[in-house]
C-alpha cells in the first residue's frame, strides 16, 4: 500500500518550533561570541522565549488534534506552555550572573535550557504514550547535563550522577509500563485507551495491573513522591542553584501536566477507584517532606523537602478526581512556580566570590542590611505556608476545598496540619534573617537581571494572591477537556 | 506457534535482572548495563505485542527506544568520565558527600 | 517445532547473558556477555518476523552503544575488586527476588485477544519489513521522529560539554597556573552593578 500522509497541522507545534529555531541558532552563534560576552546568548534566548510566548497567547482557544493523534493543542496545553516559558525566562534571568561567578559561563547552558523548555512544552500536548515518553526524555536529557554542569565541583557531579541514575531508572519503569499498557489495550493513543477501559474495566487483565503499578512507580520517582523521594535532596543540593530552581519548578510542573492527562485517560481516574493508593502516597509525601525539612541546615535541602511536600499537596487534586480538583492543581502549580523560583533567587543572591550561599546561616541578618530582601522573603514564606494574601493561599484554598467537596475530610485536615508544621521551618529562616547579627563580609551579587527576576516573582506571588481571577478562569477553562 | 506469554516471560526475567543489577552493583558502568537490559526488555515486549496484534506500531516504538537508549548511553558515559577525572573511581558507593 | 527450539535457545541465552552481565565481577566479561544478550535478542526479533528491528538492534546496540561502552571501560583500567556488591545488597537482592517471582508469574499468565490487524505475517513478508516500518514511521510517527532527533542532538551536546576539555586556565609567571586571578575575577563580577 502506498503511504498516505495523515493530516498534519503545523500550527499545533508552532511555539516549540520557534523555540527550536532559536535554540539551534544559538548553538550556531555560540563559537562566534567572545568567552566573556556569553550573556548576549542569554538575552537572545530570552528574546526567543518572548516570541514563543506571544505565539502561545495568540493560539489560546484553539482545539486541534494532529500528527495522527500524537499532539493536541488545547487550552490545557497552552496554559502549561505559557507557564513553562515564564519559568525558563525567569531561570535565564537568574543565571546570567551566577554562571559567570561559578565559571560555567558557556553558551550551551542557555541552549540546554531552551531544549529542556521545548521538551517541557511538548509534554502537556502529548496525547499518545510515545510522544509523552519522548518529550519527557528530551526534557530529562537536558536536565541531566545541566545538573552536572559544574564539572569540577564534587557535589555537582554527585548530584548529576544521582539525578541521572534515578531519572533513567524511572524512565525505564515508565517505559515498561507503557509497553504493558500497549499490550493490554492494543493502542498507544490515550483517547483510545480511555475508550478501551470504559468498555472493559480497569482490572480486566493482569498486564493492565502491571502497567499501572509500573507507571505509578515511575511517575512517583519523577515528582519525588515518598517513597521515591531519596534522590531529590541530594540532587537539589548539588546542582547549580538555577538548575535546582528549574528542576523544582519546571520539571515538577511538567510531570504533573503529563500525569493529569495520562491518569485521567489511561487510568480512568474519574471512575474513582484509585484513591486508596494515591491517598497513602500523598499523605506520606506531605508528612515526610514537612517533618524532615524541620531539621535541615542547608537552604537548598530545605527547599527540596518543601518541594517534596508540595508534590504531596498537589496529589490531593488527583485523588479527588473532580473538575475542581484538577483546576486546583493548575492554580496551585502557578503559585508554586513563582514562590519557589523566588526563594531560589534569594539563594543565588548570596552566591559570591567566597561563599556558596546555600546554608541557612548565610542568611543571617540579611533583613537588617537589606530590608527589601526581608520583606520579599516574608512574601515567599507566606505563600509557601499558605497564608493569605498570597498565591500559595489561593492554591491551597482550592485544593483543600476540592478535597472537602469530594468527601476526603481527613485529607484536608492532614494537609492543613502539614501547612501549620511548615510554618515553623520557614519562619525559622525569617527569624535568622531578622534577629541574628549579619555575617561580616557577606557580599550580595545583585545584577540587573536578578533584580528583575526577584521583582517579578515577588510581585506575581503577591498579586496572584490578591487577584487570582484570571488564573482561576484559565484553569477551569483548561480542564474542560477532561469532562 | 510460540505463545505470547513465553515472550513476555523472557522479557520480565530480563527486566528484573536489570532491576536487581541497578540495586546491587556499585560500579557505575554495570549500572548502565543493567539499564540497557531494562530497555531491551521493554523492546522485546513491544515487538512481541505488536506481532500478535498484527500491527507495526510497537515495532516503530521499539526503534525510538533504541534511539533513546543510545542517547542515554552517551550522556551516562560523559557523566562517568567527569566523575572519574575528579575522583579516579567509578564506584557509586563513594558518592557520600551529601547525607540526610 | 524448530521455532520452539530456536526460541528456547535464543531466550535462554539472552537471559543467561543478562545474568552473567549483572553478576560477574569482571567488567570486560560483563560487557561481552551483554553483547551476547543483544545478539540473542536480535534472534528473538527474527522469530517475531521483525527483521529490520533485528538488524537495527545489532547495528546500533551491539555495534555502536556497546563499542562506546567498551571504549570508556578501557579508559578506566578495570580491575576486579574484592567486594563488588553495594553495601546494602541484601535488601536489593531480597526485593529483586520478590519482584522476579511476581512479575514472571504475571508474565506467564499474559494472554491477549489477537486483534488481527493489517500487518499479518504474509503481508509483511510480501512488502518487506523495512518498507512496512518505513511506511508507518514517516506517516503516522513523524512527530516522534523529530523529537528523537532533538534528543540525539541534546545528548551529543551534553556529552561534549561534560566530557570535553575545559577552558585553558591563565598561566601566571613561571608557567604555574594562576589561581589568584580566579578569585579576583569573581570579586570583579560580583562588584559590578
Amino acid at each position: 500500500m502506498t503511504p498516505i500522509m495523515p493530516d498534519i497541522q503545523l500550527i499545533a507545534i508552532f511555539p516549540e518550533s520557534i523555540l527550536a529555531i532559536f535554540a539551534c541558532a544559538l548553538f550556531v552563534m555560540d563559537p562566534f561570541i567572545a568567552r566573556d560576552k556569553k550573556e548576549q546568548l542569554g538575552y537572545f534566548s530570552l528574546a526567543g522565549l518572548c516570541v514563543s510566548g506571544v505565539s502561545t497567547l495568540f493560539l489560546w482557544g484553539k482545539s486541534i488534534s494532529t500528527f495522527s493523534g500524537m499532539i493536541a493543542l488545547d487550552n490545557y496545553a497552552l496554559f502549561f506552555k505559557t507557564l513553562f516559558l515564564m519559568i525558563s525566562a525567569l531561570i535565564i534571568l537568574m543565571s546570567i550572573r551566577y554562571i559567570k561567578i561559578e565559571r560555567i559561563n558557556l553558551g550551551e547552558y542557555y541552549g540546554l535550557i531552551l531544549f529542556a523548555t521545548i521538551g517541557m512544552m511538548f509534554m502537556p500536548s502529548a496525547t499518545d504514550l510515545l510522544s509523552f515518553y519522548l518529550s519527557l526524555e528530551l526534557m530529562s536529557m537536558s536536565l541531566y547535563v545541566l545538573a552536572a554542569f559544574m564539572r569540577k565541583d564534587p557535589k555537582s557531579i554527585e548530584g548529576g550522577i544521582k539525578y541521572f541514575l534515578t531519572g533513567v531508572f524511572s524512565s525505564g519503569l515508565i517505559l515498561y509500563g507503557v509497553a504493558f499498557l500497549f499490550g493490554a489495550t492494543g493502542t498507544t493513543n490515550l483517547g483510545e485507551i480511555a475508550a478501551f477501559l470504559q468498555e472493559n474495566g480497569v482490572t480486566s487483565s493482569l498486564s493492565l495491573i502491571m502497567a499501572f503499578v509500573l507507571l505509578i512507580t515511575g511517575f512517583g520517582f519523577k515528582i519525588s513522591a515518598v517513597p521515591f523521594h531519596m534522590w531529590a535532596p541530594d540532587v537539589y543540593e548539588g546542582s547549580p542553584t538555577p538548575v535546582t530552581a528549574f528542576l523544582s519548578a519546571g520539571s515538577k510542573a511538567a510531570a504533573f501536566s503529563v500525569m493529569l492527562r495520562v491518569f485521567i485517560n489511561a487510568f480512568a481516574l474519574s471512575s474513582g477507584n484509585w484513591w486508596p493508593v494515591l491517598w497513602v502516597i500523598a499523605v506520606l509525601t506531605m508528612t515526610l517532606g514537612n517533618l524532615v525539612a524541620l531539621v535541615q541546615t542547608n537552604m537548598k535541602r530545605l527547599l527540596a523537602y518543601s518541594s517534596i511536600a508540595h508534590a504531596g499537596y498537589l496529589m490531593i487534586g488527583l485523588i479527588t478526581a473532580s473538575q475542581i480538583g484538577y483546576a486546583a492543581i493548575l492554580i496551585y502549580l502557578v503559585g508554586y512556580v513563582f514562590m519557589t523560583l523566588g526563594a531560589f533567587t534569594l539563594i543565588i543572591l548570596l552566591c559570591s566570590a567566597n561563599m556558596k550561599g546555600d546554608q541557612i546561616s548565610d542568611f543571617k541578618g540579611l533583613a537588617r542590611t537589606n530590608p527589601m530582601l526581608g520583606l520579599v522573603f516574608i512574601i515567599f514564606a507566606l505563600s509557601l505556608i499558605g497564608i493569605p494574601p498570597s498565591a500559595g493561599f489561593v492554591g491551597k484554598l482550592y485544593l483543600f476545598n476540592s478535597a472537602i467537596q469530594g468527601g476526603f475530610y481527613w485529607l484536608a485536615i492532614i494537609g492543613i496540619l502539614n501547612s501549620v508544621v511548615s510554618l515553623y521551618y520557614y519562619f525559622r529562616v525569617v527569624q535568622v534573617m531578622y534577629m541574628d547579627e549579619p555575617n561580616a563580609g557577606t557580599v550580595l551579587s545583585f545584577s540587573p537581571t536578578l533584580k528583575v527576576a526577584l521583582g517579578i516573582t515577588a510581585f506575581l506571588t503577591l498579586f496572584l494572591g490578591l487577584y487570582p481571577e484570571p488564573i482561576i478562569k484559565a484553569a477551569i477553562d483548561s480542564v474542560q477537556i477532561f469532562l | 506457534m510460540i505463545p505470547l506469554s513465553y515472550y513476555v516471560t523472557v522479557s520480565t526475567m530480563m527486566f528484573v535482572i536489570g532491576l536487581v543489577g541497578i540495586l546491587i552493583r556499585k560500579n557505575f558502568l554495570i549500572i548502565l548495563f543493567s539499564i540497557e537490559l531494562m530497555l531491551n526488555a521493554a523492546n522485546i515486549n513491544l515487538v512481541a505485542f505488536s506481532h500478535h496484534f498484527g500491527e507495526v506500531d510497537g515495532q516503530v516504538i521499539s526503534l525510538f527506544i533504541i534511539t533513546v537508549a543510545a542517547a542515554e548511553a552517551a550522556v551516562g558515559l560523559a557523566i562517568i568520565i567527569v566523575l572519574f577525572r575528579r575522583k579516579a573511581t567509578t564506584n557509586v558507593d563513594e558518592l557520600n558527600l551529601m547525607k540526610w | 517445532m524448530t521455532a520452539q527450539l530456536l526460541f528456547f535457545y535464543f531466550g535462554g541465552m539472552a537471559v543467561a547473558g543478562a545474568v552473567v552481565a549483572v553478576f560477574t565481577p569482571n567488567l570486560v566479561y560483563s560487557a561481552l556477555s551483554l553483547l551476547m544478550t543483544f545478539i540473542h535478542i536480535a534472534g528473538i526479533y527474527i522469530l517475531l518476523n521483525a527483521e529490520f528491528i533485528a538488524a537495527v538492534q545489532i547495528i546500533v546496540y551491539a555495534g555502536a552503544i556497546l563499542v562506546t561502552y567498551v571504549f570508556v571501560l578501557m579508559l578506566f583500567n578495570p580491575e576486579q575488586e574484592k567486594r563488588y556488591f553495594h553495601k546494602q545488597y541484601k535488601i536489593g537482592a531480597f526485593l529483586g527476588a520478590v519482584v522476579l517471582f511476581l512479575m514472571v508469574f504475571a508474565g506467564f499468565k499474559t494472554e491477549i485477544l489477537s486483534k488481527g490487524g493489517p500487518f499479518t505475517v504474509e503481508y509483511v513478508e510480501e512488502i518487506g519489513h523495512t518498507r512496512a516500518i518505513g511506511n508507518a514511521l514517516f506517516t503516522d510517527f513523524i512527530f516522534p521522529f523529530e523529537i528523537a532527533s532533538f534528543i540525539l542532538l541534546v545528548a551529543m551536546f551534553g556529552a561534549i560539554i561534560l566530557a570535553g576539555r575545559g577552558i585553558k586556565k591563565p598561566k601566571g609567571p613561571g608557567g604555574r597556573v594562576d589561581l589568584s586571578s580566579r578569585r579576583k575575577a569573581k570579586e570583579a563580577i560580583v562588584g559590578e552593578r
